[in-house]
């Protein structure tokens, strides 16, 4: 991999962008890996998550948007709450989520970008998630019909799936919706 | 060596302890698990009290400790020893405390001996126990062959001449010679450039405060200048150094500057109509010119000028003289000569600094070639407000701005395959300073940098390189450059960044090498003429690197700076003052005790032949030449030993470390 710099300076802008859609110093990371390590998803990574990082503050966009990690994350914060340098990573994943959406690049991990959608989705319409639905149309949109088909009936005898959805304040929820859309 | 009497005399003549019968004591130390993890003490210390004129042998945990000593001393005091073995580790270490616990005792401190089965023993053969033990009991046995015969001694005394030599003038030798001074000793310091102040003068603002470096060397130049009990002597070398501490005589070389400092008035006519210009000038670096007679820098103490004979019309051709008209004082003298001044000094503090890396070693990176390419001296000085830009960063080659710098660090520095595997410790902090200050005056710039690590250390240290890389926007780039080039006007430089994985190349308008610290050039021949150590690199040796950390082994000889090591200001300036209070130490003792293990004679069988006198490293052997043999002085020897083995017939015995002593000594081992 080689990486040139020269006196263009727009491969800089993306870590003000990112440091914008953040609120976090994307400098401060000083690169001791701590949040990798200890990274539930690292495994399947392509990158680990402070290579996102250091890719970010060289200004390397086009990788760090193609990547999968951006993707692969959880959001489970245990490198936000890990780090020393009190760079909050989940908050930067969810950025470089938003600036790939927002720059129409092609989610590299197609199902979690399909899940989020859909998850989103019955919140909208239902007030909160609805996983029968949820489960049925990912199943249909991914492809993988029957993933996790043998664990329905287990879930249904526990309460845990529902044949219909139980209806919260819709209105309120679409009013958050468009609150969020307007900005 | 400072030796072991620092107790009242009249304690010392009570106990009479000169008897025939040897009543010896073995004392075993385990040293924790040291020894005894190893050496069976126990079978060590039985086996010795089986011997004849050995009265106590014991073993015990740590005969160092308080409980240790104390054991010693009042064993001595009731089996009324006088002969003392301590089996423990190597003299050096405590051989000094052993002799003190005796003393206490009433024993002469030269009737102990110590037997090493630490460092030549158990640590040398921790997986043979059995055979350490039997090599401990023979190392001890031959120890009891020395102090069978070992006489009993008395320190001699020295007059101390109150007065120091501090030798190099930058902010180590400022720093030392006012502690000194204002102590109310009066100091002799030497420079070999024109002024004072050294590698400081050259620098812009220091780390990590970024407070101004004239700003705070300046009053202190002042202040040696202006203080009466210190003898400045700039543009003057050592040129010899004999005797030894609390006598030394050194003779020093005020080489001919060719203006009389007494009458110069600093005006600087002369720099000005000088027509011979365009020489480049060694405080900018070579960034900068300066003319034939020359004040470095406007600041610069003493404000006199000289004149570079190399470059001067007059020394070439014979002709001009053109400073000598407009000199109304008449302080231009070009027919004057180098004057040997010769000084007497008790202690000397050596801090004779340290130079910059040149273009020898880095083929790779064009420094030298290219224009655009500089080191990081020439950076400061293009960020000092008085520098050839004043203050402005330009670059060398077309004087434009630069919109993008490159600053590599360890130029030289941790690469052992150039010879110089150790860290030059200040280009981490310097060039994070660098990189800031190139932002303040460039804002919008941009700063790369290339290092390994970043080695931020100090007080202070780590916030500022965090400051730079958070606030200022330096982005560091981990890994060493390949190589530099040109292309279209601009320095391509080649690297890459490890935690990235990626390989980067960088289209800069400038590139500043940090370049390795390195010892003087001239440092060696001066260690050669003050008889101090030094390592491989050309750093001078300190006595201990922690314990005695400003002493050379050369009694009353001190270190300070960046001689000794690569150092940054803060740790330069401790270093000063604490040579500058062990030189008080020094200076303020009525007399100096020497350790009178010293070479005699024995008059009757020299030969006169001189041998010891050429073996002699210390000037301590000569020849009577009225009797025709052989003298020693003892206040010069260091008890060496050299001069006895030279001696063809066996004249000059060492005391305490006869021939017989140690023939038994072998004797008794084979």
């Amino acid at each position: 991999m080689k990486w040139l710099i020269d006196s263009d300076t727009s491969k800089l802008e993306f870590v003000r962008e990112v440091e914008e859609e953040s609120g976090i110093k994307i400098f401060a990371c000083y690169q001791c890996s701590k949040c990798s390590a200890g990274c539930p998803i690292a495994f399947e990574m392509d990158y680990l998550p402070n290579q996102i990082i250091r890719m970010a503050q060289l200004g390397m966009k086009e990788r760090v948007l193609a990547s999968r990690t951006i993707w692969l994350c959880a959001g489970c914060e245990t490198c936000t709450t890990r780090c020393p340098r009190e760079v909050d990573l989940a908050a930067v994943m969810d950025a470089l989520r938003i600036i790939a959406l927002r720059e129409k690049v092609k989610p590299s991990e197609r199902d979690v970008q399909l899940f989020n959608k859909i998850f989103l989705s019955t919140v909208r319409k239902y007030g909160r998630v609805f996983e029968g639905e949820m489960i049925g149309r990912f199943n249909i949109s991914s492809g993988h019909l029957f993933k996790d088909i043998f664990k329905a009936p287990k879930l249904l005898k526990r309460g845990r799936l529902k044949i219909f959805p139980a209806l919260t304040d819709v209105k309120k929820m679409k009013d958050i919706f468009k609150g969020t859309e307007d900005i | 060596m400072l030796v072991v009497d620092q107790l009242p005399k009249t304690e010392l003549q009570e106990i009479p302890f000169k008897t025939k019968i040897p009543r010896i004591g073995v004392f075993i130390c385990h040293c924790g698990i040291n020894i005894a993890g190893v050496v069976d003490v126990e079978k060590v210390a039985s086996e010795f009290a089986k011997i004849p004129g050995v009265v106590h042998s014991i073993d015990y945990k740590y005969m160092c400790s308080n409980p240790g000593q104390e054991l010693i001393t009042t064993t001595i005091k009731e089996k009324k020893l006088n002969g003392v073995i301590v089996a423990a580790c190597s003299p050096r270490m405590h051989e000094t405390t052993f002799r003190n616990a005796a003393l206490k005792a009433g024993l002469n401190p030269y009737r102990v001996e110590i037997a090493n089965i630490r460092e030549q023993c158990s640590w040398v053969h921790q997986n043979e126990k059995e055979k350490a033990t039997e090599k401990a009991i023979q190392i001890i046995y031959s120890i009891l062959e020395k102090v069978r015969e070992d006489q009993t001694l008395e320190a001699s005394h020295s007059d101390v001449e109150k007065k120091a030599l501090v030798i190099g003038a930058g902010i180590a030798g400022i720093q030392a010679a006012l502690d000194i001074a204002q102590a109310g000793y009066p100091v002799i310091l030497v420079e070999k450039e024109s002024c004072i102040g050294g590698h400081m003068t050259k620098l812009a603002e220091t780390f990590p405060t970024l407070d101004c470096a004239a700003c705070i060397l300046t009053p202190r130049t002042v202040e040696v200048s202006q203080t009466p009990k210190i003898k400045l002597y700039t543009y003057s070398e050592i040129e010899e150094i004999s005797g030894l501490v609390g006598d030394f005589r050194v003779k020093i070389r005020r080489k001919a500057r060719s203006v009389i400092e007494e009458r110069c008035t600093g005006c600087g006519i002369c720099q000005e109509k000088c027509p011979k210009k365009n020489i480049p000038s060694e405080h900018e670096e070579g960034m900068g010119t300066r003319k034939a007679i020359y004040i470095s820098f406007p600041q610069a103490v003493p404000n006199i000028p000289v004149i570079d004979r190399e470059s001067c019309i007059f020394y070439k051709t014979g002709k001009c003289k053109v400073c000598q008209k407009f000199c109304e004082p008449e302080a231009i003298d070009f027919e004057q000569q180098d004057e040997i001044i010769e000084e007497k000094v008790g202690a000397i503090v050596v801090a004779t600094g340290f130079k910059q890396l040149g273009k020898d070693l880095y083929g790779e990176y064009g420094y030298g070639k290219y224009k655009d390419v500089i080191n990081s001296i020439q950076f400061e000085r293009l960020q000092s407000a008085s520098g050839p830009t004043l203050g402005e960063i330009r670059r060398p080659s077309d004087g434009k701005i630069p919109k993008i710098v490159v600053f590599i660090q360890c130029v030289g520095s941790r690469d052992r395959s150039k010879g110089i595997p150790y860290c030059s410790s200040i280009c981490c902090m310097y060039t994070a300073k660098h990189s800031m200050l190139y932002k303040h005056k460039v804002h919008d710039g941009q700063a790369y940098v290339f290092y390994i690590d970043v080695r931020a250390a100090g007080k202070g240290y780590e916030e500022f390189w965090a400051r730079a890389v958070e606030e200022e926007g330096a982005i560091y780039l981990r890994g060493r450059v390949s190589r530099l080039f040109e292309k279209d006007g601009k320095i391509v430089v080649r690297g890459s960044d490890t935690l990235s994985g990626t390989q980067i190349e960088i289209e800069a308008d400038m590139v500043v090498l940090a370049s390795a610290i390195c010892a003087h050039p001239s440092a060696i021949e001066l260690a050669k003429k003050l008889r101090i150590p030094y390592d491989q690199y050309g750093f001078f040796t300190e006595a201990h690197p922690k314990l005695r950390p400003v002493e050379t082994t050369t009694m009353g000889l001190f270190l300070a700076g960046a001689c000794q090591a690569p150092k940054d200001i803060p740790t330069t300036v401790a270093q000063a003052s604490a040579a500058a209070s062990k030189v008080l130490g020094l200076l303020s003792q009525e007399k100096l005790s020497h350790d009178p293990i010293t070479a005699v004679i024995d008059d009757e069988i020299c030969s006169g032949c001189g041998l010891c006198v050429e073996a002699c490293f210390y000037g301590a052997r000569e020849i009577d030449g009225i009797k025709q043999i052989s003298t020693v002085k003892e206040v010069l020897c260091e008890g060496c030993g050299a001069c006895t083995v030279a001696c063809p017939n066996g004249a000059t015995q060492l005391k305490n470390f006869t021939k017989e002593q140690i023939l038994s000594m072998v004797d008794v081992m084979l």
